[in-house]
């Protein structure tokens, strides 16, 4: 018997992120004849843990109060011992893009034996082994990552993947008590960055500026544009690395992987790291002074102009329609 | 206290994507006119190294360590000339490419010999993520193999009373940490560690500084696995995407026109939202 089992942080919830990664566990363990498991780090909401039930075969919880508030070696600890509870026959275990997933996953992988690959945005089995395809050189190439040691401990693009289908009859929940370590490191305190609105990587439109906006002043202009379409603010790594916007505004290959409904790149030239944060959005637009610019080759439609020109006009008659 | 910083060499990764080709049989990028250079994230490791020892008050010393061919050396030298004190180059022998338990398990072995002569690091630096294959994993493995506890995507290291305070960032805002040595760090970018250019006088002196060299015999590590490079992972097939699209642009005389043709395509997508 080879199962899939799908990790979640509890005090994240059964987000989209998780659904999607669900999702492709449950097809991944369709692909192998076996059981898609749900393995919960630390105490999730009842809601959350109803709605893994309905999608997941088994969902084993580690339950501490101490896991309710994020440390990483007693994370670490908790998903070894999950894995273990559930039965351990795991061909692959899945984890979202968060920013603890991602540090979890290769020591995990390392602890159990197996094989760590980063933001996949495609798996499958072919044989004993998980290929992952994933970009590589800041977008550049395409790379197929062949997975050779079991289980394939994989963190997911995870919006990409569709969420899992619901089951007839839900899975059965354990809730399981997991020894833990005092931790060396201890995070001590947590300032959620201010941020309005809803989560870039889960806004349907986002407005985002570039080097080419010259300093943190035309975000201001860039947000009554934002504001006329409801859409969210981003930001290109040149904009955030020279401090004009905050770092968790920054979309691009070591930022946010979006994937909205509408991309708005304003002043952004397109270098790869870029576009392959926001390769996945459905329609992208953009606005540059240069023709030439990379992200027209990556856009629905464009205009080449200073945004300086055009943005408040844009907004104006944005503003017009919306009346 | 004693500072590790692991640095990667690979191919300039600003190289535009019209130059930019694969070699079929090395699956990997041709190297073409590219420079070699310091990944970024493991120079914002350098230097927030070098921020962490000027707080200390300057009783810090920094190593650099690299496990790559012998031109990795001009890596280790710009981080001696950016003032790091020591530097140690394990040279890589087999796969130009190995996978994060092969990286990983060079450099826990060129870190115990390092300590063994002197003395334990109390923290070990390494970048998130290469800009070449971006896998993110070898900070994960090595904290693995140092059995050393971890914390990822740290952009400040602040002395504390016997604990090194830790800053780093998350998908949602920002959090501290009080870590106790001996501990590792993967290292982000923010605005703060943007590299240093080092002084004219520091890049003359970094010649001075010495520079060890190690290779896998040397470490006990001189097995076909390790030179083979692919024990957990292996590159399968690598391509460029084809996904460049036909861009509609506006058209008209006036900018009016032309802005008013690009406020009706936003509307209706966005009216299609709902």
């Amino acid at each position: 018997m080879a199962n899939v089992a799908v990790c979640v942080l509890g005090s994240l919830g059964y987000d989209r992120a998780a659904q999607g990664a669900a999702g492709a566990g449950r097809a991944l363990a369709e692909s192998v004849g076996g059981e898609l498991h749900a393995l919960v780090i630390g105490p999730a909401g009842d809601d959350a843990v109803a709605a893994l039930a309905s999608v997941a075969d088994r969902v084993v919880v580690g339950a501490n109060e101490a896991l309710r508030d994020y440390q990483p070696e007693q994370a670490l600890q908790a998903a070894e011992q999950l894995h273990a509870a559930g039965g351990g026959d795991y061909v692959a275990v899945l984890l979202s893009n968060d920013t603890y997933s991602q540090e979890i996953a290769p020591r995990l992988a390392h602890r159990l034996g197996g094989s760590s690959m980063a933001d996949a945005a495609a798996i499958r089995m072919d044989g004993d082994h998980l290929l992952a395809q994933r970009t590589a050189y800041g977008g550049k190439a395409i790379s197929i990552y062949r997975l050779k040691k079991q289980p394939a401990v994989v963190w997911l693009r995870a919006r990409g993947f569709e969420p899992a289908p619901e089951r007839q009859s839900a899975g059965e929940v354990t809730s399981v008590d997991l020894a833990l370590d005092a931790p060396r490191i201890r995070i001590t305190g947590r300032e959620v960055a201010e941020q309005e609105g809803v989560r870039l990587e889960d806004a349907q439109i986002i407005v985002s500026g570039g080097r080419g906006l010259g300093g943190p002043e035309p975000f201001q202009e860039l947000k009554r544009l934002a504001d006329s379409i409801g859409a969210e603010q981003g930001a290109s790594r040149a904009a955030c690395d020279a401090g004009w916007v905050p770092p968790n505004w920054q979309v691009g290959q070591t930022g946010k992987k979006v994937a909205p409904e509408l991309y708005i790149a304003i002043a952004i030239s397109g270098a790869s790291q870029h576009l392959l944060g926001m390769g996945d959005s459905k329609v992208v637009a953009a606005i540059n002074t240069d023709a030439d610019a990379p992200i027209f080759k990556h856009c629905s439609f464009g205009i080449v102009e200073d945004y300086k020109a055009v943005v408040p006009l844009l907004t104006e008659k944005l503003q017009a329609i919306a009346r | 206290m004693r500072v590790l910083v692991c640095l990667k060499q690979i191919l300039d990764p600003d190289v535009p994507a019209r130059d930019f080709q694969i070699d079929p049989d090395a699956r990997a990028a041709r190297r073409g006119g590219a420079n070699l250079v310091t990944n970024i994230f493991c120079e914002n490791a350098v230097e927030t190294a070098l921020q962490f020892r000027e707080a200390a008050g300057g009783d810090v010393k920094i190593t650099a360590l690299c496990y790559g061919e012998s031109s990795a050396e001009d890596c280790l030298r710009k981080a001696m000339a950016m003032t790091v004190d020591e530097a140690c180059l394990v040279e890589r022998d087999g796969s130009t490419n190995p996978d994060a338990a092969a990286v990983g398990r060079v450099l826990a072995a060129a870190i115990r010999r390092l300590e063994q002569d002197g003395g334990p690091f109390d923290a070990v630096l390494v970048g998130r993520e290469s800009g070449d294959w971006g896998v993110g994993q070898t900070g994960g493995v090595l904290a693995e193999e140092l059995v050393r506890p971890a914390l990822g995507f740290v952009e400040s290291l602040q002395p504390g009373d016997g604990s090194v305070t830790l800053r780093r960032q998350t998908d949602v805002g920002i959090e501290v940490a009080e870590a106790e040595p001996p501990f590792l760090v993967t290292i982000t970018n923010n605005e703060d560690n943007v590299p240093r250019i080092p002084k004219t006088r520091d890049v003359m002196m970094s010649y001075r500084k010495p520079l060890q060299k190690l290779n896998l015999a040397d470490l006990e590590l001189d097995s076909e696995e390790i030179r083979a490079g692919s024990s957990i992972f292996e590159v399968e097939e690598i391509f460029i995407p084809a996904d460049e699209v036909e861009c509609e642009m506006a058209e008209g005389d006036t900018l009016e026109e032309r802005v008013d043709q690009l406020a009706t395509r936003i509307h209706e997508v966005v009216a299609s939202i709902g």
